[in-house]
């Protein structure tokens, strides 16, 4: 066991450090041509008129393309990974500020630029909606009139639309037997809680090229962290077979989620149809902010316990804003519906979770895929609950924390989930039980306006299931090898791993084995990178497709030494006799063996593919709707200051349960970037509309963390509970640190001064006023609910 | 109306024309196919484009290419010598010091002007000075430690050592 375990370097590590790292946003081809985009300027509309003659007359510009253009073609002009909603270019009618309008396709992008503003467009405003839980109402003014499903992913075929309603999913899970269960409650809490959208924002904007062969064949070149899907996706926009598209994907700066799916690809596909010539579209900054959003949310709970410490029953309604497109929302709205009620054991759980459309930038996929919303909910009640019946919270989550063979609410058992581990690496990590002590004793220590305290959060995430990964191990003449798979390393150093996978199980040094990068006429399909499904998906692919190279190279060493193949190993790049090991053979004599030159590839492959069932429609009940869940903690001290609501995070704790860490390295670099990402949504990252328009959408206006924002201290902890089916017990990463940081802060605050903030993000702002609005009242509030408690 | 410059680039005398409008980011990626600095924010807030101008670090995506005229331009592409990496670039490659990579350019350079005037910063002193530079990935760890080692291996006098896997 050579590779497994290491904290190898990234191999893309020197490119990266002398700034030769292949992005599409560097790449040119000759004759290459630029576009712009005129976007909708009204929330919600019709369109009556474009007149783009001033514009074409600018020299160098070659042409301006609208959806009138896109209806004289023979493609289809809607795209969509759930339902076909989004236009390739606005057709007919506008739904958000920022919905592209018109394209200008220039010999440079200033040209393109400056041209835009030429381009005159007249409008007949339509009523919008910018509210989620009005946009749900009937009578409200409806966004799309038509929904097509579109097919493309088996878990969500079923999930079909409401007709002449803003609300394009309802996903339903009932367990248990509510009604019973809340008769059975000796307390009963209700709040609601809501999230703000916010914006990914990778270094790296979209962007994408498209190139038309003569023949018609199409090249797309793109940063995007599903090329299989855009290759599928687009073939079905040209009306193409996908063996005539071809789409690669070079190193991404950043994902995080908004690069998903089609974004720009099949406009950038539809214009070099057009052009006959390269085309390139590099979004600003300004417009990634309005691509895509993180979904907000409202999440009404309501929870029965009893006296005790059970959870007996929770209902829970959440409503995602899903802005104008549904994009993925409609998965979001399912596979993180469906954990809505937390990592508990509950027996009567009744779930709604809706996802709408608003006349507001489209929400997806962002880092936790609906997740962190929903836990926000679920550890600030459990907080809740256990400060109002005088429990200590890790207490009250250790009573029913999911353990090993528990039913989840979605009916299936759960296995491999260390939730109960990270509770306790939680306690220990940042001393929670000294703290609750000390509090419960001597109460909370001020130090001038200064207040100190610790809050923990837990949460859990169902992986994409189903969901199918393929790969081809190749080894070479002289004892190298490539792995080629469409996983796209968006920085998360998937090259690396994918690599060290095939290393280990080949017995080669990490150094001689090459990954190649997507390319979808050259590596198999694989339904997306995301979702912390790479490792496990992608990783039992190659472990199996090199298992496949092993096995060929046995067969033929075994014959050569007159032995079974289960009598040799890989030992040193040779194979080796066990109980002889002076009989030995290099990998390149093997191949020189087989093929009697010293030449020639031995290959192996495999598709590897959840086994899954289907929840039921009415219920969600399903025993197998996730190959593997995986969960993770925080645990935070603050100090928050009363005079000004700024709140310092001064320990940040992170502890995930990721299986086995075949990188131990990259795994702690997840953990502490995605709990980073992660502090910037919990205090300050926010989108801000006015009327329907985001109005900080730029990074003036809208900050992420910087140095200055960094908690004085940051740990994180691997737990690891091995999965039987990962590859060497592995499971995902990327989005574990994610789910537990807001509601661990918020948790914090209440420790600090009683004051319970329900609304992201916790801004000085909104602190401030909340200690000012409640001071009084909280105390008051208590207090009555303990005597009618007594009473 | 293009103008032409005349300035230093990365140790060399070069000549572009210029317009009024070209930053000087748009001029290095467009003439000189130098791809190190990146566009990000487009408003001089995030750090990706940063660039060494005669000493000082700029923002090149906000830098007016006329004003270059005369001056030292200096790209992460400069900072290798005889094949070898600057001690700054030796240390991120150690330590990981990058996810993505997108912003790394940006912060080398920036780590590097931190370096050459300050040969021992605190961490309080690195988070100031690289305030200007967003890694969105989150590699802010990494990035402290790779500076502090790069003081290390500045202050010993250490030089590059070639790629190795451990």
């Amino acid at each position: 066991m050579s590779a497994l375990g290491k904290s190898y370097k990234r191999i893309e590590g020197m490119s990266k450090v002398t700034g030769q790292t292949e992005y599409v946003m560097n790449m040119e081809m000759p004759g290459m041509l630029h576009v712009k985009l005129l976007r909708s300027t009204i929330p919600h509309g019709l369109i009556k008129h474009i007149d783009v003659s001033a514009a074409e007359q600018i020299p160098g510009v070659i042409r301006v393309v609208t959806g009138e253009d896109l209806k004289s073609m023979d493609i289809n002009p809607y795209y969509g990974p759930a339902f076909r909603d989004q236009p390739v270019l606005a057709i007919d009618k506008v739904r958000y500020v920022g919905d592209p309008v018109a394209a200008v396709i220039a010999e440079d992008s200033k040209i393109a630029e400056d041209a835009v503003n030429y381009i005159d467009v007249e409008y007949k405003e339509l009523e919008p909606v910018f509210d989620v839980l009005e946009a749900a109402q009937p009578g409200a003014p409806v966004i799309h009139e038509v929904i097509r499903p579109a097919g493309s992913f088996a878990d969500l075929k079923n999930l079909l639309p409401k007709e002449n309603s803003n609300i394009c999913i309802h996903y339903k899970l009932r367990h248990g037997d509510m009604k019973k269960g809340f008769e059975q409650a000796d307390h009963i809490f209700e709040d609601t809680f809501t999230t703000p959208a916010a914006v990914h924002l990778p270094m790296e904007q979209h962007v994408a090229i498209a190139y038309a062969e003569p023949d018609g064949r199409m090249n797309i070149w793109t940063a995007n962290q599903s090329p299989s899907f855009v290759r599928s996706e687009v073939a079905h926009v040209l009306k193409m077979p996908e063996s005539r598209l071809r789409v690669r994907v070079p190193y991404l700066g950043g994902g995080f989620g908004t690069k998903l799916y089609v974004k720009i690809e099949a406009l950038v596909a539809v214009l070099a149809l057009i052009v006959k010539k390269p085309v390139k579209l590099a979004l600003t900054m300004d417009e990634v902010f309005i691509t895509l959003t993180k979904h907000g949310t409202v999440f009404k709970m309501k929870t029965g316990i009893t006296n005790d410490g059970r959870i007996i029953a929770r209902h829970c309604e959440v409503y995602w804003d899903g802005g104008a497109y549904a994009d993925i929302g409609p998965r979001i709205t399912q596979k993180s519906g469906f954990t809505a009620a937390g990592p508990y054991d509950i027996p009567n759980v009744h779930i709604d979770s809706y996802n709408v459309y608003t006349n507001k930038a489209p929400a997806g996929a962002f880092r936790g895929f609906g997740v962190p919303q929903l836990v926000w909910a679920y550890e600030s009640q459990m907080d809740i609950i256990a400060e109002k019946m005088g429990w200590d919270p890790l207490n009250f989550r250790r009573k029913q924390v999911l353990t090993e063979g528990k039913i989840h609410a979605t009916g299936q058992k759960i296995v491999s989930v260390g939730l109960d581990k990270i509770i306790e690496e939680l306690n220990t990590s940042i001393g929670w039980e000294e703290f609750f002590k000390q509090k419960q004793s001597n109460g909370i220590v001020k130090h001038g306006s200064k207040i100190r305290a610790k809050g923990v959060a837990i949460g859990l995430k169902a992986v994409l299931t189903p969901s199918i990964s393929g790969a081809i191990v190749t080894l070479f003449a002289d004892g190298s090898a490539s792995v080629y798979c469409s996983t796209v390393d968006m920085g998360q150093g998937s090259d690396t791993i994918m690599g060290q996978i095939a290393a280990e199980v080949l017995g080669l040094p990490r150094e001689k084995v090459h990954v190649v990068h997507p390319d979808t006429d050259v590596t198999p399909y694989d339904t997306i990178t995301a979702a912390s499904r790479s490792t496990f998906y992608m990783g039992n692919a190659i472990y199996k497709a090199a298992e496949e190279v092993k096995n060929k190279i046995f067969e033929s060493a075994a014959e050569f030494f007159d032995v079974k193949p289960e009598h040799l190993a890989l030992q040193d790049e040779k194979v080796i006799v066990v109980e002889k090991p002076e009989l030995s053979m290099t990998l390149g004599e093997v191949v020189k063996e087989i093929f009697h030159m010293p030449a020639g590839s031995i290959i192996g492959q495999n598709v590897y593919e959840s086994h899954y069932q289907s929840p039921d429609p009415e219920t969600g009940q399903s025993e197998d709707i996730a190959i593997f869940w995986f969960p993770g903690g925080t645990a935070v001290e603050i100090e928050v200051d009363t005079e000004t609501g700024k709140i310092d995070v001064l320990q940040l704790i992170s502890v995930g349960d990721v299986g086995k860490a075949i990188n131990p390295f990259n795994v702690h670099q997840q953990l502490y970037g995605a709990s980073i990402m992660q502090l910037g949504q919990a205090l300050f990252e926010e989108c801000i509309f006015d009327y329907g328009q985001m109005i900080n959408a730029n990074m003036a206006d809208y900050k992420v963390p910087t140095f200055k924002d960094l908690p004085a201290k940051t740990e994180t902890i691997i737990v690891e509970v091995p999965h039987p089916e990962g590859p060497f017990g592995a499971k995902g990463v990327g989005e574990t640190a994610s789910f537990a940081v807001q509601p661990a802060i918020a948790n914090a605050l209440y420790q600090a001064t009683g004051v319970r903030v329900k609304d992201m993000p916790l801004t000085p702002e909104r602190v401030l006023q909340a200690l000012k609005q409640t001071t009084n009242r909280s105390e008051s509030t208590i207090r009555d609910f303990k005597e009618k408690a007594k009473g | 109306m293009k103008k032409q410059v005349n300035f230093t680039l990365n140790g060399k005398k070069v000549t572009a024309l210029v317009s009024s409008s070209d930053t000087l980011l748009e001029v290095l990626r467009n003439q000189f196919h130098l791809y190190g600095a990146r566009e990000s924010c487009a408003l001089g807030l995030c750090g990706v484009c940063t660039l060494i101008v005669s000493g000082n670090p700029v923002s090149g995506c906000l830098y007016l290419a006329p004003m270059v005229d005369g001056e030292e331009v200096l790209t992460v592409e400069g900072l290798e010598s005889e094949g070898e990496l600057h001690p700054v670039q030796q240390a991120f490659y150690e330590k990981n010091a990058f996810q993505c990579g997108y912003c790394t350019s940006g912060m080398i350079l920036m780590a590097k002007k931190l370096l050459d005037e300050n040969p021992n910063p605190s961490e309080e002193e690195i988070k100031d000075y690289m305030a200007g530079n967003i890694c969105r990935c989150a590699s802010y760890k990494q990035i402290i430690e790779a500076i502090n080692e790069a003081s290390k291996i500045l202050d010993t006098g250490t030089n590059g050592v070639k790629a190795a896997y451990q």
